[in-house]
C-alpha cells in the first residue's frame, strides 16, 4: 500500500503529473550527486596518461588509453607497501580494543537499572561529535606530557590508543540497537536452567547481539583505517599510514596514483557495506523486526 | 489486611525482609551495569576526556613571561602605567633577559611578547644580546637600545603576561587586545582575523546544514514510501558514500571539479562555457561546501528517513479524501510529522560541519578555509599553542552547546548509523 504514495495516482491533474516527473528527475540526481564522484574515479585510475581527465582515446574506449600503471606503481613502492601494513595493523589493534570496550559498555548501558543513562550514553559517544582537530590536538598534548615516561608520540600504541577512542561511539551506537527489544527473560531462562552468567553470555546474549557487534566492529575499523588528522598529529614517519599517503599526496603532487588507491579503497568499501548490510538483515530476522 | 503490611511481614530464606532484601538486588544490578560501562568511560576519560581539559587549561595557562621575568614582573606589581617604571625596573629587566639568555629560554621569550605586541621580537633579542655588558644607570642604556622600552604598552604588555593565568588568549581569538590601561580594545580592521572566520565557519555550515536538507528530504521520502525491496537498493546508494573513505571523496571532486577538470570539460563539450571561460569551482568556499555537503548528506538523509518511515501514509488519505488538495495535504499533514527527522538531521549535520577539518584543508583554497583549519595552523605550523587551544576552547562550548541540544530534543541514544 505504501507504494501509492510516490506513483501517480489515476484522478493526477496535470500539474501533479509533471511534479511527479520533476520530483522523480530531482531524486536520480541527487542520487547521482551521491555516487557519480567515486564512479568517475574508477574509470580514471586505469588513465595511461598522468592526467585526471578523460582523454578522446579513452572516451572511444580505444585499449591504449587504458593501462594498470598506476596500480604497478602503487605496489612497487615501498613507501604504500609500509602505508598498507601500518594501516591495517593500527586498525587491526584499535578495533579489537574499541570493539571489546564498546561492547562491554553498550551490555551495561542497555541494562533496565543503569543508573544516568542518558549522561553516561552522552559521554561515550562525545569522541564522534567533538570536532576531530580538538581530539587531535587534546591527544597531542597528552601525549607530550606522557613521552618522559613512555613514548607516546610517534608510536603505534599511542595511534592505537588515540584510534580505539575515535571507533568506540560507533560500536556502542550498533550494539545498544541491537540490544532494544533485547528479551532479559531470555537470559533469566538461561540462568534457570542452571546456565552460569558467563555461559550465559557466551550461548545466549553473544549470538544475538553478534550482528551488531560485527557491524560496530567494521565502523570501528573503517574510522582506524580512514583517520588522517591524529595520524598527523602524533605518528611520526614510521607510521604512515594510507589516508597519511594520499593526504601528502594530494596536497603537493596530485598523482593517478592516488585514483588507482582510491580504487581500491571504494572496493574495500563496497565490500564492508555489504557485510554491514547483510549482518543488518539476518539481525533484523533474528529478532524479528522485519521480513526482509 | 492491606498489601503492604504484607510486604512488611513477607521475609526472605535467611530471614531478611523482602523490601530490604529486594533493594539490595536492585542496587547488585544496578553496579553490575555501572560496572559494565566503567572500562569504556574510565579508558575514554583518560584518553579523550583529559587530553581536552589538558588543552583548554593550555589557553589560560602562560607561564612562560612570569617564570622567565620573575625580577622584572615582581618589579612592576605597583606599576600603574601611568608614566615610564624607574630604574629598578629597568635594571630588573638587564637582569632577566640575560638570565633567559643563558638559561635558552630567550627565543620562546621574544616569540611570546611578539604574539601579544608586534615587533617585541626583535627588541627582545636586541636587548638581551647586550643586557650582560650593562652597568647601572640601566634605564638610559636600555631606553637607547629600542624605543620600545620608552613604550608604556611594552611595559603593560609584560605587566599583564606576568600573571600566569590570564584570559589573554581568549581576547585574542576575538580579535581583541589589551591597551596600556588594561582596557579590552578591539583590533584595528585590518587585523581582525577570528572573529570573521568564526563567522565564515557558521556561514559555510548553514549553507551546508540547508543544501544537505534541500538535497535529502526528496530521497529520504522516496525510500521511506518506496517498497522495502527497491528502497533497500536505493539506500545502499546513500551508504556507499558514508562508507567510502573522506579522502578518496575529497580526492574525487578535485577531479571533477578542477578547472581542467570532468565538470568543465563537460560544460565546454556542451558549449555551456567558453575553453577559456572555466569555472573555478574547487579550492574556494564553493569547492568546499560541495565537497561537504556531499560527505554529511547521509548524515541528513538517515534521521530523516527513520523519521519518515513511522508515518503512516493513512494521514495523508485522510486528509485527502477529506477534500485536501495533495500539495495542501502534504504541507499541513506530511510536512509537520516530519518535523523531528528535519531538527535531528540539521543538528547534526550542522554539528559535524562546523569542526570540519579534512575537506577545507584539500579543496578549500584561501577562501574556504574554516576555524579548524586556523586551529591546526596554530597548532602545527606558528607554534602559538595557547591560541590554538583558546580557538579550540570556543569551538568546543558552541559544539557542546549543541549537542546537549540535540541529546536533549533528539536523544543521542537515538543515532543511527544505516
Amino acid at each position: 500500500m505504501s507504494q501509492s504514495s510516490i506513483s501517480l495516482p489515476d484522478h493526477a491533474g496535470p500539474a501533479e503529473t509533471i511534479w511527479h516527473y520533476v520530483y522523480i528527475v530531482i531524486c536520480a540526481l541527487v542520487f547521482m550527486f551521491l555516487i557519480a564522484p567515486l564512479f568517475v574515479i574508477i574509470p580514471l585510475s586505469f588513465n595511461a596518461e598522468p592526467y585526471f581527465t578523460f582523454s578522446k582515446e579513452m572516451i572511444s574506449l580505444n585499449p591504449d588509453a587504458f593501462s594498470l600503471r598506476w596500480y604497478q606503481d602503487f605496489l612497487s613502492k615501498d613507501i604504500w607497501q609500509v602505508s598498507i601494513r601500518n594501516s591495517f595493523f593500527i586498525a587491526f589493534a584499535s578495533t579489537i580494543l574499541a570493539t571489546a570496550l564498546g561492547t562491554l559498555a553498550a551490555l551495561g548501558l542497555s541494562r533496565p537499572e543503569m543508573p544516568y543513562r542518558a549522561a553516561f550514553m552522552g559521554v561515550l559517544i562525545s569522541p564522534m561529535i567533538v570536532p576531530l582537530i580538538i581530539t587531535a590536538a587534546g591527544i597531542f598534548f597528552f601525549y607530550a606530557t606522557l613521552n618522559d615516561y613512555v613514548q607516546m608520540t610517534g608510536s603505534y600504541f599511542g595511534i592505537i590508543i588515540a584510534h580505539t577512542v575515535l571507533g568506540t561511539p560507533f560500536v556502542v551506537i550498533t550494539v545498544t540497537a541491537t540490544l532494544i527489544g533485547f528479551d532479559q527473560s531470555l537470559v533469566r531462562a538461561g540462568a534457570m536452567l542452571g546456565a552460569d552468567p558467563t555461559t550465559v553470555f557466551f550461548k545466549i546474549i553473544m549470538p544475538l547481539i553478534l550482528p551488531g557487534v560485527i557491524s560496530g566492529a567494521l565502523f570501528a575499523f573503517v574510522t582506524s583505517f580512514d583517520e588522517v588528522v591524529v595520524v598527523l598529529f602524533v605518528a611520526s614517519v614510521d607510521q604512515q599510514t594510507i589516508p597519511r599517503q594520499m593526504w601528502a599526496g594530494i596536497r603537493e603532487q596530485i598523482s593517478p596514483t592516488i585514483l588507482a588507491v582510491a580504487t581500491i579503497l571504494i572496493c574495500v568499501s563496497i565490500g564492508l557495506l555489504a557485510a554491514v548490510e547483510l549482518l543488518r538483515r539476518r539481525s533484523e530476522r533474528l529478532r524479528g523486526l522485519s521480513p526482509g | 489486611m492491606s498489601d503492604a503490611a504484607t510486604m512488611e511481614r513477607l521475609e526472605t530464606a535467611d530471614g531478611t525482609p523482602l523490601k530490604v532484601a529486594l533493594t539490595r538486588a536492585l542496587r547488585r544490578k544496578r553496579i553490575r551495569a555501572v560496572l559494565l560501562v566503567m572500562p569504556l568511560f574510565a579508558f575514554l576519560f583518560i584518553t579523550f576526556l583529559y587530553p581536552i581539559g589538558l588543552m583548554l587549561f593550555r589557553s589560560v595557562d602562560d607561564p612562560l613571561v612570569s617564570e622567565n621575568m620573575p625580577k622584572t614582573v615582581a618589579a612592576l606589581r605597583d606599576w600603574k602605567a601611568a608614566e615610564l617604571p624607574g630604574e629598578e625596573a629597568f635594571a630588573a629587566l638587564a637582569a632577566d633577559l640575560e638570565d633567559a639568555r643563558k638559561s635558552g629560554n630567550m627565543g620562546r621569550l621574544a616569540t611570546r611578547l611578539n604574539y601579544e605586541t608586534g615587533g617585541l621580537r626583535s627588541t627582545i633579542t636586541r636587548t638581551a644580546r647586550r643586557a650582560g655588558k650593562l652597568e647601572a644607570p640601566y634605564k638610559p642604556q636600555i631606553l637607547e637600545i629600542s624605543e620600545d622600552w620608552g613604550k608604556l604598552e611594552t611595559w603593560a604588555t609584560i605587566k599583564r603576561l606576568g600573571d600566569r593565568f590570564t584570559a589573554v588568549q581568549y581576547v585574542a581569538a576575538l580579535d581583541r587586545k589589551y591597551d596600556a590601561q588594561a582596557n579590552i580594545v578591539q583590533l584595528p580592521e585590518d587585523q581582525r582575523i577570528y572573529v570573521t572566520l568564526f563567522m565564515r565557519t557558521m556561514w559555510m555550515s548553514i549553507v551546508v546544514t540547508v543544501s544537505c536538507l534541500l538535497l535529502g528530504f526528496p530521497i529520504a521520502y522516496m525510500l521511506a514510501s518506496l517498497p522495502l525491496k527497491h528502497s533497500n537498493l536505493l539506500m545502499i546508494l546513500v551508504l556507499l558514500p558514508f562508507w567510502t573513505s573522506l579522502l578518496v571523496r575529497t580526492t574525487s571532486w578535485i577531479v571533477l571539479l578542477q578547472t581542467q577538470g570532468v565538470l568543465n570539460d563537460i560544460m565546454v563539450f556542451l558549449h555551456l562555457i567558453d575553453d577559456k571561460g572555466r569555472v573555478q569551482l574547487i579550492f574556494n568556499a564553493t569547492g568546499t561546501v560541495i565537497a561537504m555537503t556531499q560527505i554529511l548528506l547521509p548524515f541528513m538523509v538517515l534521521p530523516l528517513y527513520s523519521v519518515m518511515k513511522t508515518i503512516s501514509p493513512s494521514y495523508m488519505r485522510a486528509a485527502q479524501s477529506l477534500g485536501a488538495h495533495r500539495f495542501l495535504a502534504y504541507g499541513r499533514v506530511y510536512l509537520p510529522q516530519t518535523l523531528p527527522g528535519i531538527g535531528a538531521g540539521c543538528l547534526l549535520v550542522f554539528i559535524l560541519a562546523i569542526g570540519y577539518y579534512i575537506t577545507p584543508a584539500l579543496v578549500g583554497g584561501q577562501d574556504g578555509q574554516m576555524i579548524s583549519n586556523m586551529i591546526a595552523f596554530h597548532m602545527q605550523k606558528s607554534l602559538n599553542w595557547g591560541l590554538a587551544a583558546a580557538l579550540g576552547g570556543i569551538l568546543l562550548a558552541g559544539v557542546i552547546v549543541l549537542y546537549w541540544v540535540y541529546n536533549k530534543i533528539v536523544g543521542v541514544e537515538r543515532l543511527k548509523l544505516g
